[in-house]
C-alpha cells in the first residue's frame, strides 16, 4: 500500500511512471516530480529526524532551502552527501538516504534519553559546562562531535569532476519565480545578454505551487512554462536551472552553484556534477524571493506542524495528502490560501485561527464562504501529540498581544499549517554590501539602499501580492537592460493576475504568549535544527547579552545547514522584545555567502591533484628520473632529492653522495636557483642599494656572495651574483624566494628609483645549470671543456669563464655551496640535458656522483651556510647570522638604518650558532627547542631553536644551526634540547661552521 | 572581486593585480637623520584611514607595472589610478 497519501489527481508529478528508494533502510514509492521530501510525505512518513540537542522527533516544516530538520545523508560510499535538504533533493529511481542524528531510527531512537536532561541543558551549555575543568575539554570534545547532529562526509576520494565557467552578462537575474521570469522576459526582449538562474529543476518558484491563479488569463504555472519557452527561444537569454546563486561579490561577480547530475541515478550521470559559473554582470536584479516565517508556540515542533507555504506547495505541486484534519495558525491573509487548497483537496480545515481580531480581506472571505470556521483574535499556544500532532491547544489572544485568556479549546488536527508572515530574502542584497532596514509596515526587513548596480523586485523587495511582483520584476529587468545597454526601451509589459490578490495587513506575533511564562510550559522553539527556543534567547538576553552576533553565538541560533533562514527574524524579535529595543535596533546577523551549501568540488572545480598548482621541471628531470632519484618538493619545483643504489636508505645514499664531493666530485642540479639578468649603466648602484654589500668595484668576470634585506634589515635572500659586463649582471636568487625578489627588485625600480636605467629579466627558466663539486671537478671540467683555462690562476675562486661545452656556449662560473673546489656550468635550457650527458661522461673516468638537495643541505652545513627561510625567518638580521663582514661601510642600502635601532642592536638576540652533541650519533630535531637546564620549573625559559641538522659522514658526527639567544659568545656553553618523549639531549655550543673554517679546500 | 583599471592595460580581475599598500611613502634620503622612531615610522607606521586611501598596486599578472590608486576602504570604490611619479591627487591627502 504505497503512497496511502498520494491525491488521486493534481500536482505537477508523473503518476505514470514510479520510482523506487529507500529511506533507512526501508523501500518506498514515488514519482518524478517528487522531491524526496515530497514522497516521503506521500508515504506517509512524517517522522524523519530527532532533533540533535534534545533527540525530539522532528518531521517536515518547509518545502524549500530553509527546511531545518529533513537533513539526511544522501547515498553512501564515495558519493555519500551529508546534510542534504530532503526538501531539495529531487526524486530518482534508486535514491538511498537515511537520517543523520537517531539510531537506529527516528521512530525508535536510543539516544532519545537525552531529553530527559533537557532541563540541564540551556542555551550556553557547551560554554558553561565543557569549558572547565580544562582538561575535560577534549573529552566532551569528542563526545560532542559523535552526537552533534550532523551527517558524515565521505572518506574516500571524490569520484566524481567538477567544472568552472567564467560569464559575462548585461542583466544576471538571480531567482526565476514571478518577478525574476517578468525581469528576465523584460530585459531579454529589450535585447538585454540575460543570465536567468534559479535553484529548483523548473522555474516558476510559487507560481507552480498555485492553485486557482491565473496570469495573462491562463493558470500561473503554465504562465511560467510559457515564459520559460519564450526565453528558451531568445538567443541573448541564458537559462540556469538548478542553479543557486550563492554568492555576491564587488563589482557585480556573483559566484552561481549548478547542480548538473544531482537529480539523477549514480549510474546515469556523466559529465562534470556541478559547475561553478562566475559572473561578471553589468546589472543584477535580485528576484530572490522571500521565506514563510514559522510561528513560536509551544512543542511548535511536532511532525505536523509547517509552514502554510509548504502545506500549498506538497498539495498543489506534488499532490500529496498531508493530513485528515487541519488547522491553519496564522497572523496575515496569505495562510488562508493553504485552507483553501486543503479544502480543495479533501482535506477537513477545523479552523483557521487567525490572531488579527477581524480579518475582513478577500481570502478569509473566501475560507468562509467555503464553510471553514474562522477563529478570530486567538492563538495556538501549543501542539499537542507525542510523534504526531493529534490537536491544538487554541486561546484568545489579548489587544496587546502579551496575554491569552479565556478557556482552552482544543481542536484535534493531525496537520498544523503555520504563517507568520514572510521575511524576504535579502540575503543576496546584503552580500552586495547593501544594509537591509526594518520595514515596521510590513514587519519585516526589506532592501536599503543599494551599494552595487543592483535591485530587488518582488517578494524579495517586500513585495508580496503577485501583480506586484510581476509589475515590479518586469520594470527592474527593463530598467537594468536600460543601464546595461545605454539604450532607449520599450515600456515594461503589465502582466494582469486574476483573482487579484490584494491582502490586509499582517499582525506582528513573534512569540505566542502562553499560560506559563517561557522556559516553564512547553518549549517553544525558534531554530529547530539548533534545537534554540525562546527561553533560551530570553535567558541570554538575562545573561546580559545585547548584541544579537553575540546572542547567535551563545546560543546557536541560526548556525547549521539553514543558516538561520528559518528561525532567525523571529529570534531577532523576540530579543529585542526582551531587551526593550526595537528590532531595528536589534539588527540582523551578518548575511555572509554562500546562500545554501556549496560542495567542496563545487569550489575547487577542475583544479585538483596535477591541476591544483603548476608543476616545475628542469632540463635534466628525465635523467634523474631514470637514475633513480627520489624527488622533493622546493616551491613549485621537482627537486632531485638523493640517488639511492640498491639496498640504500636515505643515509646510506646521502652519506655516500657526502664523500663523493668532499673526495672526489659530484654533480648536482642546480637549475632551479632564481636567475635574474640586470643590464643597465645605474645597474651596479642598484646592486648597491638592494644588497649589503658593495658592488661598484666588483671586476668584470667577478663573482660576489650578497645578502638582501628588508627595510626592516631582516634576511630576505641571497645568492651569487656575477659581473657578466661593465653593465650587466647575473644574479641568482634561492629556488624559492626567485618571483619574490624580482617582483622587489622591480617595484623598488618602478616607485622610488625610476630615474635608474636598470633593466630585469627572469631567465630561471632559460639557463640549465650543473654543478660540479668536489677536488676532482677541475679534472672534470677540463675534460668536458677545452677552450677555457681552467688552472687556478687563471681562473681563481669567485670569478666566471665563457666557453664550450659539448659544443653548447657555456657560462662557467667557479662558486662553492659546499666548500669544495666547485663549478657551475650554466647553458641555454633547451640544451641542458645534453650537456649534463657530456658532464657525466667526462666525470665518469673521475667516479663522478649526482647528489640531490639533501647531500647538499649536508654540505652546506657543514660550512655553517644558511639557507634562507630554514635558518633564518624573517627575524633575522645579518648580525644576527654573524656575517657583519657583508655590511658595506659608507653607504646606503635597504635596511642599513634597521641594523642600527636599540632592537637590532641587543645583545641577547637570537644569534646563529653550531650545536655538537654529546652523543656524536645522535642528530637533533630541527626545530627543537634549546635550554639552559630542562628540569627547571615550568614554564622553562627558552634559550633558541634549532635550524638545521644532520648527520655528516665526512665528520662521522650529527652537526646543527641553531639561533640562541647571545649565542656569538657562548660557544663552548653546554645547553639541552628536550624531546616530545621526555628524554633530554645535551649538546655544546660552537662556531657554525664545522668544516675548513679557513676556507682552504674552495681555493685550490 | 574588484575590477581594477590598470593604467597601461584598462580593467582587469583583481586576481591579476598584487596590492602594495599605503603609497607615497618616501624612502628618506638621509636614514642617518632619522632617529629611531621617525625611521620606525617610515618603516611600520601607515595611516590606514576609513575612507580614500591612495595606495600602490602592481599589475603582476598583467604589464607587471607599478601604479598608484585611488580607493574607499569602505565601499571600495575606485576613483582614478595614476602612474608613479605623477601627483597624488590634491583632495585626498
Ligand atoms: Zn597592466
Amino acid at each position: 500500500m504505497s503512497q496511502r497519501h498520494r491525491l488521486a489527481q493534481g500536482g505537477r508529478i508523473d503518476r505514470t511512471r514510479r520510482l523506487t528508494f529507500t529511506f533507512n533502510g526501508r523501500s518506498y514509492e514515488g514519482h518524478p516530480g517528487d522531491t524526496l521530501a515530497s514522497a516521503l510525505l506521500a508515504n506517509g512518513v512524517t517522522l524523519v529526524a530527532r532533533s540533535w540537542k534534545y533527540h525530539r522527533p522532528r518531521g517536515i516544516v518547509a518545502c524549500g532551502v530553509e527546511e531545518p530538520n529533513a537533513v539526511v545523508q544522501l547515498e553512501t560510499g564515495a558519493r555519500t552527501v551529508p546534510n542534504a535538504r530532503a526538501t531539495e533533493v529531487e526524486l530518482y529511481e534508486g535514491l538511498v538516504a537515511s537520517s543523520v542524528n537517531c539510531w537506529p531510527g527516528p521512530e525508535l531512537d536510543l539516544m532519545a534519553a537525552a531529553r530527559l536532561f533537557s532541563r540541564l541543558m540551556p542555551a550556553g551549555f557547551y560554554y558553561k559546562t565543557f569549558m572547565w575543568p580544562k582538561g575535560l575539554w577534549m573529552k566532551y570534545e569528542h563526545y560532542i562531535r559523535k552526537a552533534s547532529g550532523l551527517g558524515h562526509s565521505p572518506t574516500e576520494p571524490d569520484p566524481d569532476a567538477y567544472d568552472k565557467m567564467n560569464a559575462h552578462c548585461d542583466v544576471l537575474v538571480a531567482g526565476g519565480g514571478p518577478a525574476g521570469l517578468a525581469a528576465a522576459l523584460a530585459a531579454g526582449k529589450a535585447g538585454a545578454r540575460v543570465i536567468l538562474a534559479d535553484q529548483q529543476a523548473e522555474f516558476g518558484g510559487t507560481l507552480l505551487s498555485l492553485r486557482e491563479t491565473a496570469i495573462d488569463g491562463i493558470p500561473a504555472a503554465q504562465w511560467a512554462g510559457q515564459a520559460v519557452q519564450r526565453l528558451s527561444a531568445m538567443a541573448n537569454v541564458r537559462l540556469l536551472a538548478r542553479s543557486t546563486v550563492f554568492g555576491y561579490h564587488d563589482e557585480n561577480f556573483l559566484t552561481i552553484a549548478q547542480r548538473r547530475t544531482d537529480h539523477l541515478p549514480p549510474g546515469e550521470r556523466s559529465g562534470a556534477r556541478e559547475r561553478t559559473w562566475r559572473v561578471r554582470a553589468k546589472q543584477v536584479v535580485l528576484a530572490t524571493g522571500a521565506l514563510e516565517r514559522p510561528l513560536v508556540f509551544g512543542d511548535n515542533d511536532l511532525p505536523g506542524v509547517m509552514l502554510a507555504s509548504a502545506v500549498s506547495c506538497f498539495t498543489n505541486r506534488h499532490g500529496v495528502r498531508l493530513g485528515g484534519r487541519a488547522v491553519v495558525f496564522t497572523n496575515n491573509d496569505g495562510a488562508y490560501a493553504a485552507a483553501l487548497d486543503l479544502h480543495a483537496a479533501g482535506v477537513e480545515v477545523a479552523a483557521v485561527v487567525d490572531a488579527r481580531p477581524a480579518p475582513e480581506g478577500a481570502l478569509p472571505r473566501l475560507v468562509r464562504d467555503a464553510g471553514i470556521e474562522v477563529v478570530q483574535g486567538a492563538v495556538v499556544t501549543r501542539a499537542r501529540g507525542a510523534k504526531r500532532l493529534t490537536g491544538a491547544h487554541v486561546m484568545a489572544l489579548d489587544e496587546g498581544g502579551e496575554r491569552v485568556h479565556g478557556p482552552v479549546r482544543t481542536i484535534d488536527c493531525d496537520l498544523l499549517a503555520m504563517s507568520g508572515g514572510w521575511s524576504p530574502a535579502v540575503h543576496l542584497h546584503a552580500q552586495s554590501n547593501g544594509r537591509p532596514r526594518y520595514d515596521e509596515a510590513r514587519a519585516c526587513f526589506v532592501p536599503g539602499a543599494s551599494n552595487q548596480a543592483q535591485r530587488s523586485a518582488g517578494a524579495c523587495n517586500g513585495r508580496f501580492d503577485l501583480e506586484s511582483c510581476l509589475a515590479e520584476g518586469a520594470a527592474s529587468g527593463l530598467e537594468a537592460a536600460r543601464l546595461a545597454c545605454a539604450a532607449a526601451l520599450p515600456v515594461a509589459p503589465r502582466h494582469s493576475v486574476s483573482p487579484a490578490t490584494r491582502e490586509e495587513p499582517l499582525r506582528p506575533l513573534w512569540l505566542v504568549p502562553a499560560t506559563q511564562p517561557p522556559g516553564h510550559g512547553a518549549k517553544q522553539f525558534v531554530d529547530p535544527q539548533n534545537d534554540v527556543a525562546a527561553s533560551d534567547i530570553l535567558l541570554a538576553a538575562r545573561e546580559g547579552y545585547r548584541s544579537i552576533e553575540h546572542v547567535k553565538r551563545y546560543t546557536a541560533l541560526g548556525f547549521g545547514t539553514d543558516q538561520g533562514k528559518l528561525g532567525n527574524i523571529n529570534g531577532m524579535a523576540i530579543l529585542a522584545q526582551a531587551l526593550g529595543q526595537t528590532i531595528a535596533e536589534t539588527g540582523t546577523t551578518t548575511f555572509r555567502p554562500n546562500y545554501t551549501p556549496v560542495t567542496f568540488g563545487a569550489i575547487a572545480g577542475p583544479d585538483l591533484g596535477e591541476l591544483f598548482e603548476p608543476v616545475r621541471k628542469t632540463a635534466m628531470h628525465a635523467w634523474h628520473e631514470e637514475n633513480g632519484a627520489l624527488f622533493e618538493n622546493v616551491g613549485q619545483w621537482k627537486r632531485p632529492w638523493y640517488f639511492p643504489r640498491a639496498g640504500e636508505d636515505l643515509h646510506s645514499a646521502v652519506n655516500r653522495e657526502c664523500l663523493a664531493a668532499r673526495t672526489g666530485v659530484g654533480i648536482m642540479d642546480a637549475s632551479t636557483l632564481g636567475k635574474i639578468d640586470i643590464k643597465g649603466p645605474d645597474a651596479a648602484t642598484f646592486l648597491n642599494l638592494v644588497y649589503t654589500n658593495a658592488w661598484s668595484k666588483l671586476a668584470v668576470g667577478r663573482c660576489r656572495y650578497g645578502i638582501m634585506l628588508d627595510e626592516n634589515g631582516m634576511v630576505m635572500d641571497d645568492g651569487v651574483t656575477t659581473r657578466l659586463g661593465e653593465n650587466h649582471f647575473l644574479m641568482t636568487t634561492t629556488t624559492g624566494g626567485a618571483a619574490r625578489v624580482m617582483a622587489w627588485l622591480e617595484r623598488w625600480l618602478q616607485t622610488e628609483w625610476p630615474h635608474f636605467k636598470v633593466y630585469l629579466t627572469s631567465v630561471t627558466d632559460h639557463l640549465a645549470t650543473a654543478a660540479v663539486v668536489g677536488p676532482k671537478s677541475r679534472d672534470v671540467l677540463r675534460a668536458a671543456c677545452t677552450d677555457i683555462d681552467f688552472s687556478p690562476e687563471a681562473f681563481p675562486f669567485m670569478s666566471y669563464r665563457e666557453g664550450t661545452v659539448a659544443g653548447v656556449h657555456a657560462i662557467v662560473t667557479r662558486i662553492s655551496f659546499s666548500g669544495e673546489l666547485a663549478y657551475e656550468v650554466n647553458v641555454c635550457a633547451n640544451l641542458g640535458r645534453h650537456v649534463w650527458n657530456a658532464l657525466i661522461e667526462a666525470g665518469k673516468p673521475f667516479g663522478i656522483t649526482p647528489y640531490g638537495t639533501e647531500a647538499m643541505h649536508v654540505l652546506r652545513a657543514e660550512k655553517g651556510f644558511i639557507i634562507v627561510g630554514q635558518d633564518t625567518d624573517g627575524s633575522v638580521t645579518p648580525v644576527d647570522l654573524g656575517m657583519d663582514w657583508i655590511i658595506g661601510k659608507g653607504k646606503d642600502f635597504i635596511g642599513r638604518r634597521s641594523l642600527h635601532r636599540s632592537d637590532t642592536r641587543r645583545e641577547d638576540r637570537k644569534q646563529l650558532v653550531g650545536l655538537l652533541t654529546e652523543d656524536p650519533k645522535t642528530v637533533l630535531p630541527e626545530g627543537g627547542q634549546v635550554v639552559k637546564d630542562a628540569s627547571a620549573p615550568v614554564p622553562v625559559p627558552m634559550e633558541g631553536h634549532v635550524t638545521s641538522s644532520y648527520f655528516s659522514a665526512f665528520l662521522d658526527r650529527s652537526i646543527a644551526l641553531a639561533l640562541v639567544k647571545g649565542g656569538a659568545k657562548r660557544h663552548g656553553e653546554e645547553v639541552q634540547v628536550p624531546l616530545a618523549d621526555g628524554r633530554v639531549l645535551r649538546a655544546t655550543i660552537a662556531p657554525p661552521v664545522f668544516v675548513d673554517a679557513e676556507g682552504a679546500r674552495q681555493n685550490v | 572581486m574588484l575590477i581594477i583599471p590598470c593604467p597601461w592595460c584598462g580593467p582587469r580581475e583583481q586576481t591579476e593585480f598584487a596590492y602594495g599598500g599605503e603609497a607615497h611613502i618616501v624612502r628618506p634620503k638621509d636614514p642617518d637623520a632619522l632617529s629611531d622612531e621617525q625611521w620606525g615610522d617610515y618603516v611600520f607606521m601607515r595611516r590606514n584611514p576609513k575612507g580614500r586611501l591612495l595606495e600602490q598596486w602592481a599589475h603582476a599578472f598583467g604589464c607587471r607595472r607599478w601604479f598608484n590608486v585611488e580607493r574607499d576602504t569602505v565601499s571600495y570604490a575606485i576613483t582614478r589610478v595614476y602612474k608613479p611619479g605623477e601627483p597624488a591627487p590634491e583632495e585626498a591627502r
